[in-house]
């Protein structure tokens, strides 16, 4: 019979069991210097996805022409197997990168944000699939700049 | 403490549609108030929704994202009354957590 305390070493012991629900070590890490790049370049370096190639297989919704830039929705769904990450990005914002979507535990490679642009440009999506990289791009006119 | 987060978590055949409403300012740091003085950043970093327990979509977010932020997720494999978790920090260690359960189509 097991002895409840608050021990590390019983904790191991429950552990080995499979008595303790597993969940991730730790949460992903801000990515600080994607985030500050200041050039679209510079940010696909912080995501170390300088070489991606570009799919067919990675479909973007967005508006062709956005009347308001500070609400720009856009729904993206990658195709390609073993996604585990969705990186959205406009190309032309002060800071290009807008957020990185990790997927685990039956999540789908699907995403949906509403985000800021500044004024018409690509926006570009690059997906971590089976530790490789690939991209592709949808240009947004933009009628009034939401960054400010 | 910030407002609570409107969190919708439809299932679609065995898929779970989570559509969630956050209410944060998301300051890009380049906004001017009506004195002229910078509004500084103030946005949502990290976001996190767990399923049953499980983490399903870690999102690290920057300024860009829109005020009163709309985001989704979709989640294979769940059930009627499953439970939600939606959790968020923001860049000045606000945190808020909200939870829902899946509710059929």
């Amino acid at each position: 019979m097991l002895k409840l305390t608050a021990s590390v070493g019983s904790l191991g012991a429950l552990a080995a069991a499979g008595l303790l629900k597993s969940t991730p070590a730790t949460a992903a890490v801000w990515n600080k210097a994607g985030f500050e790049s200041k050039a679209l370049g510079e940010a696909l370096k912080a995501l170390g996805a300088s070489g991606a190639a570009e799919s067919r297989d990675i479909v973007i919704t967005a508006p062709d022409i956005a009347e308001n830039g500070a609400v720009v929705p856009i729904e993206v769904v990658s195709r390609i197997p073993n996604t585990q990450s969705i990186s959205i990005l406009a190309e032309k914002n002060p800071f290009p990168l807008a957020a990185t979507l990790e997927f685990a535990n039956g999540a789908e490679p699907y995403a949906y944000v509403r985000i800021k642009m500044g004024q018409t440009s690509n926006l570009r999506v690059v997906v971590q699939a089976g530790g490789k990289f690939f991209t592709a791009a949808k240009e947004v006119k933009i009628t009034i700049g939401g960054c400010g | 403490m910030a407002e609570p987060m409107k969190i919708r978590a439809i299932l679609k055949g065995d898929v779970a549609d989570i559509r969630v409403l956050v209410a944060h300012p998301m300051e890009t740091g380049q906004r001017k108030d009506a004195s002229g003085a910078i509004v500084p950043t103030h946005f949502i970093q990290s976001m996190t929704v767990t399923h049953n327990g499980n983490t399903v979509y870690e999102g690290q977010w920057s300024q860009a994202i829109s005020r009163n932020p709309v985001f989704a997720v979709r989640v294979k494999g769940a059930k009627v009354g499953d439970k939600v978790v939606v959790t968020w920090t923001d860049n000045k260690n606000d945190k808020r957590t909200d939870e829902a359960t899946v509710a059929a189509g």
